[in-house]
């Protein structure tokens, strides 16, 4: 699925900002709050479900290549972690969900 | 892509804002010379831990990172306390970072064994009170 596709498939998901590359696939869904492993773990053209809004997600998702940041549980970026996504041109959604909910139903949705 | 190409960072002691700035930008270049894919994660990720390892624990320093045909050569030099047991270091899991740099998402002690992993040569030199220096070497495999 591309990212465009994603983007406008999930009801459940608020779109916090369009990045770029929108034609690029993703792949499979990837929980996980630990930075380090997040680093040395993430597939390519994950679609990153986590808790962690910092600048530092930003990077990782960056350097490895996701196409996209989920945060779960109603959690968002401060003003100046959104503007440097912008700049980054990366693709962030939000949702309210649980991680693993969240997560499932993009599983679910990829394989589906 | 023939010729040597050095590249200079500078890395500040807790900046994390610009934490991440100096992999950004060699990925960004890597990417444009049409390096192998596999090649730059390794790089990218090997460089970031490296990075956010001197943003943590030193007092600043600088980041070379030397791109030829066969090889990526990266040398970080920081000023700072010093790695007291290296071998320790190495161990996953084991972290000397704060809480407050857990709460970020890091300080899980994956750092150094992360760069491990992800480059093909890692040599570590480390003076207490004065500070630490990694070599790190990323091969570059020829096109087949």
């Amino acid at each position: 699925m591309t990212l465009e596709n994603f983007i406008n498939i999930f009801d459940e998901l608020e779109l916090v900002n369009k990045g770029e590359e929108l034609d690029r696939e993703v792949t499979k869904p990837y929980c996980c709050d630990l930075l380090s492993i997040a680093m040395s773990k993430m597939p390519q053209g994950a679609a990153w479900v986590t808790v962690m809004a910092n600048v530092n997600t930003l990077a990782v998702a960056s350097l490895t290549d996701a196409a996209c940041i989920i945060l779960a549980e109603g959690c968002n970026f401060d003003e100046a972690s959104l503007e440097k996504a912008k700049e980054k041109g990366i693709t962030i959604l939000r949702s309210h969900m649980p991680v693993f909910e969240c997560a499932l139903m993009i599983y679910k949705k990829l394989n589906g | 892509m023939n010729e040597r190409i050095t590249l200079k960072y500078d890395v500040h002691c807790d900046d994390f804002t610009r934490a991440g700035e100096a992999s950004s930008s060699v990925k960004r270049k890597l990417k444009l010379m049409g390096v192998n894919p596999d090649v730059i994660r390794k790089v990218a990720i090997a460089l970031y831990e490296g990075e956010i390892n001197m943003v943590i624990h030193s007092y600043g320093g600088t980041i070379e990172v030397i791109i030829s045909p066969s090889v990526i050569e990266m040398i970080l030099r920081d000023t700072g306390p010093g790695i007291k047991d290296i071998e320790l270091a190495m161990q996953a899991g084991y972290s000397t970072a704060p809480d407050n740099i857990r709460s970020l998402g890091f300080g899980a002690g994956m750092g150094l064994p992360n760069i491990k992993k992800y480059t093909d040569d890692l040599k570590i030199e480390s003076e207490m009170g004065i500070g630490t220096t990694l070599r790190m070497l990323v091969y570059i495999p020829l096109e087949e």
